[in-house]
């Protein structure tokens, strides 16, 4: 196991650990960032250790108490954590079960807290938990780093004067909050995944980090199908990213798709965990939409099938873009026709994808002057290069055979 | 424990509940009261008058200036306040909760230094 890899795995939990243990966020950070700088020195040369993450947790640790000691010498504030910091670490050794398991689910239900702004909690899950510099997740999220850095630094802040809680929400609150988890883990997916923009590698890692939360957050509270469901639905999408593009970078769309570069083993693992959740009987929206990824893993697509669960996803969580991907579920088993009348309504029009699927529906209905219009809307909608190709192509074949059609006499 | 200060925001326009309404508010306002000093963290809660019946003052060199009415002009005013004692922020939610459901209208939560 390569140093890399450790601090990818357990960074989170090393935080953690150190968060409950200290009190304090900008502690247990610093300490575990040392403790890496240390292992990147010594492991080289002693090799590394059996249990790598004790070592960094205990490494971090001690770290910590040095600091303390050394500063409760001139400050009040700091004896007093480095009492508690010491009567906790007299009978804690370095947990390396339960008790850790619940400090990362303790902090990731403090990341995202519902009295943060939306865009620091994901900013804050992704440098604890994953372990991202601050430089990356700005990276990801097309702002400066100085940008990123401050909102760090906010959010940060108001969890220590406003004291936003250190545990996991009590039953009462447990759903909500949950949800509100989930959704910052499947955000930080799709921005990976669907990508308006930015380097490739960098949206690679969201992708990746964004499943390795979603797996954690399964192995932690496996009694929550929705936590289940986002996981399948994360790896259903993933299964398909490769194919998504051709060797020239450029998107091609489901039916087109080359199956056998799916990955197998992800579409298998999502299909499992699939069947796993829907069998709890207590479906929700995460759930739904992986069923119907994993629908559209069958040869051929069971289209009434799609209809049937975007009717279901529609009861749950009635949105725009649910309708408009039901639409697109539609056209193929009613016609092109039907699925215009469900589309145009939809108030979407700042959507690139609804712009585009109206096109793709007007063009099947041999009306191409106005595909070709709603092509160049969905254009004008979005700033992905692949994207873009792909709907300037599909604009020059509609206009094409719009002049053909109309020059026949 | 932490204090937390909690602002009920009212809008200047708009027309004043009817009376039934009004009598409903304080009836559930009085029951929050005393549940907060039930659990203990009751510090100080109260309703205030109009912007209109504010006054000013500024200490300008050795002189004291006042000026008639409330220092920003807005489209709300602070209508009333509670200070509480809490365990963390969740606490203090809770309690802005129900101050939020009974007046119906938006509690701003803030932590004391």
């Amino acid at each position: 196991m390569t140093i890399a890899q450790v601090f990818r795995e357990e960074h989170g939990r090393a935080v953690a650990v150190l968060v409950r243990a200290f009190g304090d966020i900008d502690l247990a950070e610093e300490c575990v960032q040392e403790a890496f700088a240390t292992a990147v020195a010594r492991w080289p040369v002693d090799g590394v250790p059996a249990a790598p993450a004790g070592w960094i947790i205990t490494t971090a640790r001690h770290k910590a108490l040095d600091r303390l000691r050394r500063e409760s010498v001139r400050d009040d504030r700091q004896a007093e954590a480095l009492r508690l910091a010491e009567s906790h670490s007299g009978r804690d050794p370095v947990p390396e079960e339960g008790p850790v398991l619940d400090d990362r689910l303790r902090l990731i239900f403090t990341c995202c807290h519902p009295a943060l702004a939306p865009s620091a909690r994901v900013a804050l899950t992704l440098r604890l938990l994953g372990g991202l510099t601050t430089a990356e997740i700005a990276r990801a999220f097309l702002v400066p780093e100085a940008t990123m850095a401050q909102r760090l630094v906010r959010a940060k802040g108001k969890i220590k004067a406003a004291r936003i809680p250190y545990r996991v929400p009590h039953d009462a609150d447990l759903p909500e909050r949950l949800r509100g988890v989930l959704a910052v883990v499947y955000l930080v997916f799709n921005e990976g995944y669907t990508a308006s923009g930015g380097d490739s590698l960098v949206r690679d890692d969201l992708c990746h980090e964004a499943i390795r939360l979603g797996r954690l957050l399964v192995e932690l509270m496996p009694d929550e199908p929705e936590a289940v469901g986002l996981l399948a639905l994360m790896l259903l999408a993933a299964a398909r990213r490769e194919a998504r593009t051709d060797g020239d970078g450029r998107l091609v769309p489901l039916p087109s798709q080359d199956r056998a570069r799916w990955d197998a083993g992800l579409v298998a693992e999502g299909r499992d965990l699939v069947r796993a959740c829907l069998r709890r009987g207590r479906p929700g929206p995460y759930q739904i939409q992986a069923a119907i990824q994993a629908v559209h893993t069958d040869e051929p697509t069971d289209w009434a099938q799609v209809v049937a669960l975007y009717d279901q996803l529609l009861a749950l969580a009635p949105t725009p873009v649910a309708a408009l991907n039901r639409a697109v579920a539609v056209a193929e088993v009613e016609g092109p026709s039907a699925a215009l009348a469900l589309v145009e309504p939809l108030p979407l029009e700042r959507l690139h994808v609804y712009h585009a699927v109206r096109a793709d529906l007007l063009r099947r209905l041999g009306r191409f002057t106005e595909a070709a219009d709603a092509y160049a809307a969905a254009v004008a909608c979005t700033s992905n290069a692949a994207e873009v190709a792909f709907l300037e192509a599909r604009r020059a074949d509609v206009t094409a055979v719009g002049r053909r059609t109309s020059s026949r006499p | 424990m932490t204090r937390y200060l909690l602002s009920v925001y009212q809008p200047s326009t708009g027309e004043r509940p009817p009376p039934e309404r009004l009598a409903r508010i304080d009836a559930d306002l009085a029951e929050i009261h005393a549940d907060l000093q039930a659990k203990g963290s009751w510090v100080f809660a109260g309703g205030l008058a109009g912007p209109s019946t504010a006054t000013v003052v500024r200490a300008q060199d050795d002189e004291v200036l006042l000026t008639d009415g409330p220092f920003l002009e807005g489209k709300e005013y602070l209508g009333g306040l509670a200070v509480v004692e809490a365990e963390d922020l969740d606490e203090a939610l809770g309690w802005a909760r129900r101050f939020a459901e009974a007046t119906t209208l938006p509690i701003e939560v803030q932590p004391f230094l």
